[in-house]
């Protein structure tokens, strides 16, 4: 298994959609061919359509905010004592995380292709927030499917989707979470997919949604590219880029412009949701060696039994509570171009209380899963090392879990 | 040796009337009572097919969730499903059985190690919700050669082109799905349009049996009856948990509706 070079990696996939003629794929009903055959040649002609991309240009530029900051963490950096800590400040982008670069042109596609409805999932429900923004300013209408348990825990962004106009319709079935609001979303699109575009919330799903979302998301590391040069002239010689990951979108998209710089120069860590320190649940297959299986049309590393069952996760974070993960993560992993490791709910805790002490910077329960890595191991490198944590999200939603767990002075 | 699923439409045939395909779930509520339950119906059904439980199906709606769960609750494993398939065919060897479910079930136990057990404990068809053709090509013939049948999805949804395709490649039955729907959907197409989808697919190949399902019912299924055969899966997983919430018997209950589905084939 290798990577390509010079090759974006959303198209190093094979005929069928194979990363590494093993991982992703379109393991879906017999109706959802067609529907995602069309949205395939739509995306493949328009993702290199000058007019399309100026078009999606403007809307990231003037609608989502871009760029966002790239700011040096310099008391944290001081704190830690090793390498220089700085931060891509995604939660900058409008409605506060990444989500809104593949809610943006999922919108865009479904104007083009005539639909009038679009669908989506949601964990933290910033995928949902963002697209509920998204097809509110591209006149569509939007239903939000979402986990029973993650509506319980994150009503900030609730609030906000029915705000703009949304639907949010509940799923009762399975864990409740994330992984259930994506079955529920693919029942209503087989159901629907002569009228309804489905819009999958991370890189995850048959192959074209895997490519849609890290096409989207790819915007951050090119606007980091040219960060960096300004910032340093050059691409530094020795850059750590921390991430965390759930189904994988917020990563892939920070790191998609270097994937074909060397690893020496350009070291790639995802942090994964190890679950609460004393529970045996986590989700992170990455990290603890899961098995290889199948999960929402796509061949991946999930958690699940002997027999093949998805097993139930659990992390604080409701946006990394998902028992699989992309397919290009997994790319990413066997070909040894990413490192992944995992933080626990403690970890992730702790990294928050830490961050938000020295710096003016509130990332949520998911990107602070990445500092506690990046902040345990800056300690141990060279002062010339530029470490960069991608904070893609904003607190604000997780108030109420923090308040409960840290204390109200935390909110 | 002829595949008693032929023979089953056969003898359908002989008797001018369209195949009654029953679906259930294995291990719901319980592996006994599963077994009583196929036990119990298989005097009306004409074909079995047994669900292998799930827990992220992305095609079924909520009666076959709701069986699902209470099945893989109740503890069913890989190894027992096998087992209440090889306990039915030990006392009724000729009736068809066919096993539907999710391919991750099957990547599981192994491609090689699923289809040999398959052959030792009696089954004689095979239905994969989420791989489709062309992705399924392998893995089918891999089927024909225990002899079980792969039997492909067609939908609403499938191109002209690709129907002559996937026919062509087809073993001798298909499973035409009525509308655009997860499993236990109200029927939102006319029985006519159903009909009129169903026969321009079967002009394709017309030696071919294509059995229709989603959304079959008491009500609706003798509009459907000039079909090779039917499918009720829902409705049927629905009468379980209806007994089961009453504190009924599900296997006369469930029996009984087989029946009366029979007569209105008829």
């Amino acid at each position: 298994m290798k990577l390509k070079k010079g090759i974006p990696l959303i198209d190093q996939g094979n005929k069928l959609g194979f990363w590494g003629g093993k991982f992703g794929g379109n393991f879906v009903p017999e109706t959802l061919k067609k529907p995602i055959e069309d949205l395939e040649a739509l995306f493949n002609k328009l993702k290199n359509d000058k007019k399309f991309i100026a078009e999606r240009d403007k809307y990231f530029k003037n609608w989502v905010g871009s760029p966002t900051r790239f700011i040096k963490l310099e008391n944290l950096t001081k704190y830690v004592g090793g390498a220089e800590i700085w931060s891509k400040v995604v939660s900058d982008a409008n409605g506060g995380a990444h989500k809104i670069y593949n809610a943006t042109v999922h919108c865009l596609l479904a104007k083009q292709s005539g639909k009038k409805v679009v669908i989506g999932d949601t964990g933290a429900g910033y995928a949902g927030k963002m697209l509920s923004m998204a097809a509110k300013k591209f006149g569509l209408k939007c239903k939000i499917f979402m986990g029973a348990k993650d509506i319980a825990r994150q009503q900030p962004n609730v609030k906000a989707m029915k705000k703009n106009g949304a639907e949010v319709i509940p799923v009762y079935s399975g864990s409740q979470t994330l992984v259930d609001a994506v079955s529920e979303c693919m029942r209503f699109w087989v159901a629907n997919c002569d009228t309804t575009a489905m819009c999958v919330g991370s890189t995850v799903g048959p192959a074209i949604f895997v490519r849609i979302c890290g096409w989207s998301t790819s915007q951050i590391s090119r606007e980091l590219k040219v960060q960096l040069i300004d910032e340093f002239g050059s691409v530094p010689k020795k850059l750590k880029l921390y991430n965390c990951v759930g189904g994988g979108s917020s990563s892939f998209g920070f790191w998609n412009e270097f994937i074909d710089y060397d690893k020496k120069q350009c070291e790639f860590i995802g942090v994964e949701a190890g679950g609460p320190e004393k529970s045996k649940l986590h989700a992170a297959p990455l990290t603890y060696g899961s098995k290889i299986g199948i999960l929402h049309g796509a061949v991946q590393y999930v958690n699940q039994d002997s027999d093949g069952q998805i097993k139930e996760t659990e992390s604080i974070s409701a946006g990394l509570d998902y028992p699989g993960i992309s397919p290009l993560h997994c790319f990413l992993k066997d070909t040894k171009r990413a490192r992944y490791t995992a933080a626990s709910d403690e970890d992730a805790l702790n990294a928050y209380i830490t961050v938000t002490r020295f710096e003016n910077l509130r990332p949520s329960l998911e990107p602070s899963h990445a500092f506690s890595v990046a902040i345990k191991e800056s300690k141990k490198l060279s002062k010339d090392t530029i470490v960069v944590v991608n904070s893609c999200g904003d607190a604000y939603k997780d108030r109420e879990i923090l308040k409960k767990r840290l204390g109200k002075k935390y909110v | 040796m002829f595949n008693p699923i032929s023979a089953a439409f056969k003898k359908a045939k002989q008797e001018n009337r369209a195949a009654l395909l029953t679906y259930t779930v294995a291990g719901d509520s319980s592996k006994k009572q599963s077994l009583d339950i196929l036990k119990s119906i298989s005097k009306n059904a004409d074909i079995l097919e047994v669900g292998i439980p799930h827990n992220t199906p992305v095609a079924d709606g909520s009666q076959i969730q709701t069986s699902a769960y209470r099945a893989i609750k109740n503890g069913i494993k890989m190894n027992d499903i096998f087992k209440i398939i090889k306990d039915f065919k030990n006392l009724n060897k000729k009736k068809p059985i066919i096993l539907m479910g999710y391919f991750n079930m099957i990547f599981q136990y192994g491609k090689k190690n699923f289809l040999n057990k398959c052959k030792s404990s009696g089954v004689n068809g095979l239905i994969v919700v989420d791989l489709p053709w062309p992705e399924n090509k392998d893995f089918a013939k891999k089927c024909k050669k225990k002899s079980i049948y792969f039997i492909q999805l067609l939908s609403p949804t499938t191109t002209e082109q690709r129907l002559k395709r996937i026919i062509r490649d087809s073993h001798p039955m298909s499973y035409f799905i009525s509308m655009l729907s997860t499993t236990g959907g109200k029927l939102k197409v006319s029985p006519k349009n159903i009909l009129k989808n169903y026969n321009k697919i079967k002009k394709i190949d017309p030696k071919k049996e294509i059995v229709i399902g989603f959304g079959i019912t008491e009500k609706t299924i003798g509009k459907l009856k000039s079909a090779d055969g039917l499918v009720v899966g829902s409705a049927i997983c629905k009468e379980i948990s209806r007994s089961l919430k009453h504190r009924q018997n599900p296997v006369t209950n469930v029996s009984k509706l087989v029946k009366k589905l029979k007569k209105k084939i008829l």
